[in-house]
């Protein structure tokens, strides 16, 4: 399979006594794909990024760029020579260069002519043309996102890496963006791995995602994928509200806490069961339906298009969403109904 | 197949070994001193060492070191309190009463005190008023007060701004009078600052030689001069060096001890709000008395007494040589304050990106050629050219490197602090964009050290510029910078005849100072 990036068990301490911040960290990314790693901050995907640039020099493990060894325990190509573009959190502008001339900052090997021709193309792709002879103090957060972007796209790269794109951005101004960089990015063909700890965002931009936690990375796949089939509690919780449950499983069906539940996988014996809160809804309590799973409204969280219940149950508790047309009160009796199977999780001990 | 992690962490090479050099060239010299003074007949030494004179010569510097502290204190306290605190009118221009005596030279000062007194002085031509010519302990605390009293200023006025109003209200609705809080909260908390600005004064007073050599009064600067220019002892010369030095190393200890622990930050959250300005009331005419004797001392009799001495007229011989005075004090100047700023760059950048215990160390050579007396130091590089590199002796070249060295400290602080504005992230942009780490700090960073690198560079300019005891022994032979000319007239009386060559440093002077501090006020 000739992918266009592959990581493989890349590896990086910081301090030898104490356990490494990138731990085996393999992955691959394909031509014009983007991929995301998410995860809490502190759990080394800003360090893995900066090792795919060459900022950092890893200890073990292997990076490869269409084939060609960038990084291996005894070879450490410089981040000049990579070809790999980086999109800083914070931007990283040239203070003293103008929009234009940032952009034309990376394309040093063209001649004078050709560099301004590239440099106004890149601009007019991101629509930030007008404000060529600008500063990038002069720019609001959003345009120096993009004219980062410009600059990191300019020099045409194999592959470009985003350090928590849009973190610096206020909420409306972030939603927008997003989608702008995306299509930048289909627009130009261009391949990606960004870093997020913000899971709708790594949802809504990313082609694949790897969740990563404590220096390793937990599961990857697709944006559906890690969220209607999480692996483990850490990637359920992490990517949204999720249930956990203790189970019983039989085949394709379980005891639980909640009640008898089908399972997406058949499994045996212990398992930790998750089921989003959108997966389940509520039923008024009837003769008919009372042998089901039944409850009291705890708490009731309207939002707008959706509401949230907490649902007491006999020895637990469960997340409900519903849509608006549900309109229960704290203290009714209710009856939760599975939508869908529960996911069966890898993790191993049970839950308290 | 791993470099070791201290290998790694290393900086480039080409600040690495600019920085290695200077903490080479600062410390052989002062360890070949050292050799020197110490390394003769054991009994001589020991007679040099344990002279009845060595006591006197050490009292001397003491009492005028504390009676500096003192005098230097009672003025800097009140005004930095006037220009910060206090509902005074117009507290730019108080504040600027207390940065302009930076601009001049001890020896200035002390030529302006000369020069009023006596028969023939300004006050007895001018007013009939004839006083005795102050000079001695008393004539040099004075005119070393006048001139460093600005380094204590600024470090108090920094700290009263940089309080947190919060503590004194805290204090006052805790039921203390306004003296109360000054006392027992405002002047405790300004003790980091009163340190700082009387570490830099007790240096300058020990390696201060232009003024206590006109004043006649012998401390263990002037006495090394004398030694070594008068007496051809250069052993007795490098023993007082070793005095002077070992105090300057007690004095830094002491600092270092007594600043340990005493670091006060805000502690709450929320930005500081602005401070509440003291009604001055009955003690308004006394501030303005105050204030208006710090601007008769400071500035009007120094500015007065050139020009009534320039206009008893001067030979024309010495308007002659003043041109090539000035041509000398700016050849030798403006090299050093490149050559500054050239090493300068390569010590801040790795103390600020590469941050270890390594780096502070080699930052702290660059403060040890600053701290050490002039005069040890220029001597330290005599002893070591001579044996060591005999053809640079009493060369430009070494002038200008001996310049460099001593005033580095006053180069690396701008240019530390505009490196620090200068995100990290430009060059690993710069690199991802296809350019070599070199290449990188070249293009994204420099630029942006530009504003610290002017700084630095006028600095280490104008202290050059003023440099007296350095160039004394140093300088190739018949090398005649504007300092020189002032102490050379002044010492033989010749009032009149130094008058030009001091109105030209006092225009320099104020001419760089004004900039750095207008540069200052702008940000």
């Amino acid at each position: 399979m000739d992918c266009l990036l592959r990581v493989t068990n890349l590896t990086k301490y910081f301090d030898f006594n104490e356990p490494p911040i990138v731990d085996k960290v393999s992955f691959t990314v394909e031509q014009e794909e983007i991929f995301a790693i998410l995860g809490p901050s502190g759990c080394g995907k800003t360090t893995t990024l900066r090792l795919l640039a060459g900022f950092e020099r890893s200890d073990e493990g292997s990076i490869q760029l269409k084939g060609q060894t960038l990084e291996c325990p005894y070879n450490h190509i410089n981040p000049e020579k990579r070809g790999i573009g980086f999109v800083f959190q914070d931007y990283a502008l040239f203070p003293h260069l103008t929009v234009l001339e940032n952009v034309m900052f990376g394309l040093q090997k063209l001649s004078r002519g050709e560099r301004n021709h590239r440099a106004l193309e890149i601009l007019e792709l991101i629509g930030m043309k007008s404000f060529k002879d600008r500063k990038p103090q002069e720019l609001s957060g959003g345009q120096q996102q993009r004219v980062a972007l410009a600059r990191a796209l300019a020099p045409r790269p194999e592959i470009i890496l985003m350090d928590e794109p849009f973190s610096n951005l206020d909420a409306v101004l972030r939603e927008s963006t997003r989608n702008e960089v995306r299509k930048i990015l289909k627009a130009s063909k261009m391949s990606a791995v960004l870093v997020t700890h913000d899971q709708e965002e790594a949802l809504s931009v990313a082609d694949r995602i790897g969740v990563m936690e404590n220096g390793r990375i937990v599961q990857i796949g697709t944006p559906e994928d890690v969220y209607y089939r999480p692996k483990t509690k850490f990637v359920a919780n992490f990517l949204g509200r999720t249930n956990l449950f203790n189970a019983q499983a039989s085949g394709l069906e379980a005891q639980s806490t909640i009640g008898s539940i089908m399972l997406d996988r058949p499994a045996r014996g212990n398992v930790i069961i998750s089921i989003r809160p959108e997966h389940l809804t509520l039923e008024q309590t009837t003769p008919a339906n009372c042998g089901g799973i039944c409850g009291t409204v705890l708490t009731r969280e309207f939002k707008g298009h959706d509401i949230t219940y907490n649902v007491k149950l006999k020895d637990c508790a469960c997340l409900v969403h519903t849509d608006n047309r549900m309109p229960f009160a704290v203290g009714d009796n209710v009856v939760v109904r599975p939508l869908e199977p529960a996911v069966v999780l890898e993790d191993e001990t049970p839950l308290q | 197949m791993r470099l070791p992690y201290f290998l790694r962490k290393l900086p480039p090479w080409y600040f690495l070994l600019p920085s290695v050099f200077i903490g080479l060239a600062v410390s052989i010299p002062l360890v070949y001193l050292i050799i020197r003074a110490l390394g003769g007949d054991f009994s001589e030494t020991t007679e040099l060492l344990f002279r009845q004179r060595n006591l006197v010569l050490f009292w001397n510097t003491v009492s005028l070191t504390l009676g500096v502290v003192v005098v230097t204190t009672l003025v800097s306290y009140p005004l930095a309190w006037l220009s910060t605190r206090s509902d005074i009118p117009a507290k730019k221009f108080i504040t600027m009463i207390g940065v302009l005596p930076l601009a001049l030279p001890g020896y200035v000062v002390a030529y302006a005190i000369l020069g009023l007194g006596g028969d023939n002085g300004t006050l007895a031509m001018v007013f009939g008023l004839e006083i005795s010519r102050l000079t001695g302990y008393w004539g040099s605390l004075l005119a070393v007060s006048l001139y460093t009293f600005p380094y204590l200023f600024l470090n108090l006025r920094a700290g009263f701004l940089g309080l947190d109003p919060s503590t004194e209200e805290a204090a006052r609705s805790l039921g203390y009078s306004s003296f109360q809080i000054l006392r027992k909260v405002t002047i405790p908390q300004l003790r980091p600052s009163f340190l700082a600005g009387i570490l830099i004064i007790t240096l300058y007073v020990l390696g201060d030689f232009g003024a206590v050599s006109l004043m006649r009064f012998e401390t263990l600067s002037y006495s090394l001069y004398i030694q070594y220019a008068a007496s051809f002892d250069r052993i007795y010369a490098a023993i007082i060096a070793l005095i002077l030095i070992s105090i300057t190393v007690v004095v830094l200890v002491l600092e270092y001890k007594l600043l340990k622990g005493l670091l006060f930050y805000r502690a709450g959250t929320g930005t500081g709000r602005k401070m509440r300005e003291s009604k001055l009331g009955k003690l308004r005419w006394i501030s303005y008395g105050f204030v208006g004797a710090i601007i008769l001392f400071s500035l009007i009799i120094p500015i007065f007494t050139i020009l009534y001495w320039m206009a008893q007229g001067v030979s024309p011989a010495v308007w002659a040589n003043l041109g090539d005075a000035i041509r000398s004090s700016v050849l030798v100047s403006a090299p050093a304050a490149v050559l500054s700023v050239l090493m300068a760059i390569p010590l801040a950048y790795i103390a600020v990106r590469f941050p270890s215990r390594t780096s502070n160390i080699l930052q702290r050579f660059a403060y040890l050629g600053y701290a050490t007396p002039p005069l040890a130091l220029a001597l330290a590089f005599i002893f070591f050219s001579l044996n060591v590199v005999p053809v640079l002796y009493q060369t430009f070249a070494l002038l200008i490197f001996a310049y460099a060295l001593h005033f580095l400290a006053e180069a690396i602080g701008p240019v530390r602090s505009s490196l620090y504005q200068a995100s990290p992230k430009l060059e690993e942009a710069a690199m991802s964009l296809g350019m070599n780490r070199f290449k990188a700090f070249l293009k994204s960073t420099l630029p942006l050290l530009f504003n610290g690198i002017i700084v630095g560079a006028s600095f280490v300019f104008l202290s050059a510029m003023k440099e007296l005891p350095i160039t004394f022994l140093l300088a190739p032979i018949g090398l005649d910078t504007l300092a020189v000319n002032v102490w050379s007239y002044s010492a033989e009386g010749m009032f009149a005849e130094a008058a030009p060559f001091a109105l030209s440093i006092l225009f320099f002077s104020v001419f760089f100072v004004g900039i750095l501090f207008s540069r200052e006020w702008k940000s």
